[in-house]
Order: C-alpha cells, then sequence, then structure tokens
C-alpha cells in the first residue's frame, strides 16, 4: 500500500514549488547559485505517532556531493529515504512537509514512486546483489523498464563506470555472490547505474568494507560525480571530509522523559566549513570527536 | 622461560584449577537420556519397517507384478488380487491435490504476505488458517460430502460424479490448503528485506519484485511445504471414507493415466490397507496383503519426499 493512499500529509506546494530557499533559510553561496536538484522544507518523518525526524530544510546542488554525519539515531538514513520513496516501504512510516526534486514535489499524488527510483537510484548500506548471475544484476533495472535492447553494452558501460569491469568481464556468468565484499558494492553501484539515473543516493556504502575497498568506492565516487548527484550517509566523519562538496550535520535530541531520539538537522554548509570552522557548537563538537 | 611475574608455586596453582578434575556425571547422564530418545523412535520405526516388509514377502516377493496389476477381490488367495485401483486413486488424488491446492495456498499466501494490509482483519484471517491446519481431517471429509457428494452448495456433485476419485482429490486439497498456505507464507517472510530493497531501488514495481526476488528465493521453503503436505494427503483415509472410497466392487482396472475414470466410483491405498487389515481376522492372507499394500504406499511417499529434496537443492543451489 503506498503512502499517498493512506497518509494525511501537510505539503505548503506554494514554497515547495518556488524552488528557492526563503531569507532565514538561506543555503551557502555556492549552493543557492547553482542548479539545484532536491530542496526539501520542513521535511518530518513519523513512524506512527513516533516522530523520527524534526523539521529538516536544506537543498542539494547538482553534481556534487553532499554528505550527511552525525551519530547513530539521528535519522539521517530515514531523511535519505525520503529522496526515492523508500520510506514508502514501511508500514506506518509518513512523510510531512515538502521535498522537491528538479521542481517537483516528490511527495505529490500524481507521482509514481517507481519512476522516481529509477531517476533517483540507491546504493544500500550492505552489499545486496541479487542470487543471480553478475550480467542479470547489473541488466535488473533496465528489464524492469522494459528495456530489452541493447542490454550487452549497458552492462558494460555500467560495470565499466563502477571500475567493476576489468575484474568482471570474463566471467558475467557467474553467480554475484561470489564476488568480494568491495567487488559486490561496486556491482551494486553499476547496478544502481544501468537505469540511467540522475541522482545516487548512498546509505553507508563503505560501513561493511574494508579500508582498501573503500577507497576504491570513494575515488569512484569522485569519478562519477561529473555525471551525477550524489548524496552520502555515513557514520565515518574522515569519508565525508575525503568525498563531500556540502556536508549537512544531524543530531539526535533527545527527551529524556519519555526515552526518544528526535533526528534533527544542525548545519548545512560547504565540507570544508564544517570541518574547519562551524557555525554550531554541536558541530564543532562532533568533528573533532568531544561527542558522538 | 618462566616470567618473574608468575612464580613456580601460582603456576602450579592455576594449572590445577583449570586441569578437569572429575568425570562430569550430569552431563554425561543428559547425553545418554537425549541418546535413548532418538534410538527408541528408531526402534520403533525399524520394528514397523521390518515386520510390514517381512508380512509382504507374500506378495511382494512372489508375485510383485501381479499384485501392482490386480484389482480388490473378496479373498486373499484369488490370483488377480492386487493394488492397482488403489495406485490409481492415490496417484490422481496427489496430482489433483498438487493442481488444485498449490496454486490457490501459494496465491493466497503471496497475497496475505505481500499485498494485505497489517490489520487485526488479517491477523484474525492467519490465526484461523492456523487453525484450520489443526482440524482433524474427518471434518474435512464432511465438508467434501456436503459440497461435492450432496451437493448441498452449486451442485458441484454433477461435476464430480458423486463419490469419484475427483471428488476425494478436492476433499483433500482443500485439507492440505491451509498447510500450505502457512508453509508458503514462512519462507515468503524468510526472503531477505535487503533483496526487496535492493529490486525496489532500481525500479521494480512490487509485482516484478515479487516475480524476481520473492518467488525464486522461497521456491525451496515453498517447494518442501507443498510437497510434504501432498504426502500427508495421499497417506489420508478418512476424509476419503466420508467421500465415499469404496473397498470393493469397482469396475474394470483403468489404465493408470487414464482421467476418463476420475468420476467413477474409486479407491485408494490408504483405505485398501484399512479394509485389508480388517478383512485378515476372517481371512489371514489379507495381512500379506496390507503389509504390501503400506510398502507400495511408504515407496509412493518416499518418491515424493526425495522429489522435494532433490529440487529443494536445485532451488537451493540457484539462489546461491
Amino acid at each position: 500500500m503506498s503512502m499517498t493512499d493512506e497518509a494525511p500529509r501537510v505539503i505548503d506546494r506554494m514554497a515547495a514549488t518556488a524552488g528557492e530557499a526563503s531569507p532565514e533559510q538561506a543555503m551557502p553561496a555556492p549552493a543557492a547559485e547553482r542548479d539545484v536538484v532536491f530542496q526539501s522544507r520542513d521535511v518530518n518523518v513519523y513512524y506512527g505517532s513516533f516522530r523520527a525526524v524534526r523539521d529538516v530544510t536544506f537543498t542539494v546542488p547538482k553534481n556534487e556531493i553532499m554528505a550527511l554525519i552525525g551519530p547513530s539515531g539521528c535519522g539521517k538514513s530515514t531523511v535519505l529515504r525520503c529522496y526515492n520513496r523508500m520510506n514508502d516501504l514501511i508500514k506506518d512510516a509518513r512523510v510531512t512537509g515538502a521535498i522537491t526534486y528538479r521542481g517537483t514535489d516528490l511527495y505529490d499524488e500524481r507521482v509514481d514512486p517507481v519512476e522516481v527510483r529509477r531517476r533517483i537510484g540507491m546504493v544500500f548500506q550492505k552489499p545486496n546483489p541479487f542470487p543471480k548471475s553478475i550480467f542479470d544484476n547489473v541488466a535488473y533495472g533496465p528489464r524492469v523498464a522494459g528495456r530489452k535492447k541493447d542490454l550487452d553494452d549497458i552492462v558494460e558501460n555500467s560495470l565499466r563506470k563502477a571500475a567493476l569491469w576489468d575484474e568482471v568481464s570474463d566471467r558475467l556468468k557467474d553467480s554475484a555472490l561470489g564476488l568480494s565484499g568491495g567487488q559486490q558494492q561496486r556491482l551494486c553501484i553499476a547496478r544502481a547505474i544501468a537505469v540511467g539515473p540522475d541522482v545516487l543516493l548512498m546509505d553507508e556504502p563503505c560501513s561493511a568494507l574494508d579500508p582498501i575497498a573503500t577507497a576504491r568506492i570513494e575515488d569512484l565516487m569522485q569519478e562519477i560525480k561529473q555525471d551525477y548527484t550524489i548524496m552520502i550517509v555515513t557514520h565515518n566523519m574522515q569519508q565525508a571530509a575525503r568525498v563531500s562538496d556540502t556536508t549537512a550535520f544531524f543530531t539526535a535530541d533527545v527527551r529524556s522523559e519519555n526515552d526518544t531520539r528526535t533526528g534533527i538537522l544542525v548545519e548545512v554548509d560547504t565540507t570544508q566549513k564544517i570541518f574547519s570552522n562551524p557555525s554550531d557548537e554541536r558541530t564543532e563538537n562532533y568533528v573533532t570527536g568531544r561527542f558522538g | 622461560m618462566v616470567s618473574r611475574l608468575v612464580d613456580d608455586r601460582s603456576r602450579a596453582a592455576i594449572a590445577a584449577s583449570i586441569e578437569r578434575r572429575r568425570v562430569d556425571t550430569r552431563g554425561l547422564l543428559f547425553k545418554v537420556v537425549l541418546q535413548s530418545c532418538l534410538l527408541v523412535t528408531l526402534a520403533l520405526l525399524a520394528v514397523l519397517l521390518v515386520t510390514v516388509a517381512l508380512d509382504s514377502t507374500d506378495q511382494l516377493g512372489t508375485r510383485l507384478w501381479d499384485f501392482l496389476q490386480g484389482t480388490l477381490r473378496s479373498r486373499s488367495s484369488d490370483e488377480s488380487l492386487g493394488i492397482h485401483q488403489g495406485m490409481y486413486g492415490s496417484l490422481w488424488i496427489a496430482v489433483i491435490v498438487a493442481v488444485l491446492a498449490f496454486p490457490i495456498g501459494i496465491g493466497a499466501a503471496v497475497y496475505l504476505e505481500e499485498y494485505a494490509p497489517r490489520n487485526r482483519l488479517t491477523a484474525f484471517i492467519e490465526v484461523n488458517i492456523r487453525n484450520l491446519a489443526g482440524v482433524p481431517s474427518v471434518v474435512y471429509g464432511l465438508l467434501g460430502l456436503a459440497l461435492l457428494l450432496n451437493g448441498q452448495i452449486f451442485g458441484l456433485d454433477r461435476l464430480t460424479g458423486g463419490s469419484s476419485a475427483l471428488s476425494g482429490g478436492i476433499t483433500l486439497a482443500i485439507l492440505v490448503l491451509p498447510i500450505v498456505i502457512i508453509t508458503s507464507g514462512e519462507a515468503f517472510r524468510a526472503v531477505p528485506m535487503e533483496l526487496r530493497e535492493g529490486a525496489y531501488g532500481v525500479g521494480a514495481t512490487r509485482w516484478e519484485m515479487i516475480r524476481t526476488q520473492v518467488l525464486p528465493y522461497a521456491a525451496p521453503g515453498i517447494l518442501t511445504g507443498t510437497l510434504l503436505s501432498m504426502a500427508r494427503a495421499v497417506g489420508e483415509a478418512a476424509p476419503l471414507i466420508l467421500v465415499g472410497a469404496v473397498t470393493g466392487r469397482l469396475g474394470e482396472n483403468p489404465g493408470l493415466f487414464d482421467i476418463g475414470a476420475l468420476d467413477d466410483r474409486f479407491t485408494a491405498l490408504p483405505i485398501v490397507i484399512t479394509s485389508w487389515t480388517v478383512q485378515s481376522g476372517r481371512d489371514d492372507g489379507f495381512t500379506a496383503a496390507a503389509a504390501a499394500a503400506i510398502v507400495v504406499l511408504l515407496v509412493f511417499v518416499l518418491m515424493m519426499n526425495s522429489a522435494a529434496i532433490l529440487l529443494r537443492n536445485r532451488f537451493e543451489k540457484k539462489r546461491g
């Protein structure tokens, strides 16, 4: 059951479609001047009556890598999953506020989540190749999109972009489950790329990988960012500092009286500023390792 | 060389404290009890198999082919005595169960697990399906009697020809339906969330996700459950008695694959076994005949279970 069937939502459509930030939520100058891919405004995510994320507002500029960082349980992944309607799959999950993708409200009832996910691809925390051949994994997206021709080319190009082609070109028919963890994750990136997305959402893509495999994924992100806009959730602050152009710092607002944690966005800025001279004390404490 | 921190005396004390000092009697006793539980089970099974096998030699050892070709007779010494009609009934009951119960049961499970909202109504339905799986089989026989023979509903008796292999098969299909739904549902629930998310993440619709991820991944589990339920259906006697399986006066032997006889009067292996065992009181020769029929039924069920295991292993290899 899709969320649009049941969930009452409050959407400030005027603000959502205007596509520009209001003065009090002004974005850092470089971002505001470029093409904006996503604009979120006052996004709240509820699981049942529990509010997991509160009033998140920020923009994501085109062809940049935006990192979402913060301590565990601060709602980074929950926020990320709003951007390709992945939260629709969770029963009782409800999103309020507005998220626009290139000017269109992602949660408008006319929007088809399946189409959204073809444009906004996702790479998950744990490499999750399908129990099929390497070829069939990459060809999966194009196939469900009804594509039958040129699958060989699509698979090869996607695997090349994911820097995996040289390692697997002679065993495309082998099971993807025989690959190493790092190769599996690059395969998942190739699988996401094969659909021809515009944006890649990466939910802690390196958390299950060793440092060498992590470095390869990070290099890969730098290589493909000219073609894609990337949002990455990471626990690893060094990773955020290395790969991202802008960083959003989240933290958890803990209510001790009923023991609930609600994720809040503390600040968004260029990665350099977040890590060298953040405006908020909580950010500074986190990036310097005094908290979290 | 010994470090200065651990002198010889304390080293001896440590060694003494970690050395095995006594026999662990309780642990041993526990292990022996567990072993004897297993032994009792195996012994009972062995006694059953051995007696049945020994008893059956009179028929299977001397006239195997005639026995498989023969018909129900009133005297055990009759040279045309055999279980062809019982095999015909059981074979087609199994086929009808497979054709009816599997698609309907798996379909219902897909809906319950993948589409239906989680609310009180679906929870209620699930509990009741589980209860249905525990309802005594004779009750299903009554349902078959009312539905398929007496024509109380929809006049289905005209379709099935009343007491027939078709009626028996449909009744047993209804009997195993809850089991098929439950085992398939469990197989669906075991499909990892990561696979579902992976498929949705590249733009699969729900139907595509189910077809390409859930069904292939769950196939081994579904298969095991459904084939075991088929084995159960083939072993049932009580519901068949109620839908009118007979123990004699059947017409000509139909060919094993002659579907024209599906709406004729019928019998099945468990019925034959029961009937011959009852008759062994007045005619001792039926003991051997009943034992032989049991062996045939066991071989039949064993073949089905082996097929289930082989197919499951193949599917499991496929999913890696």
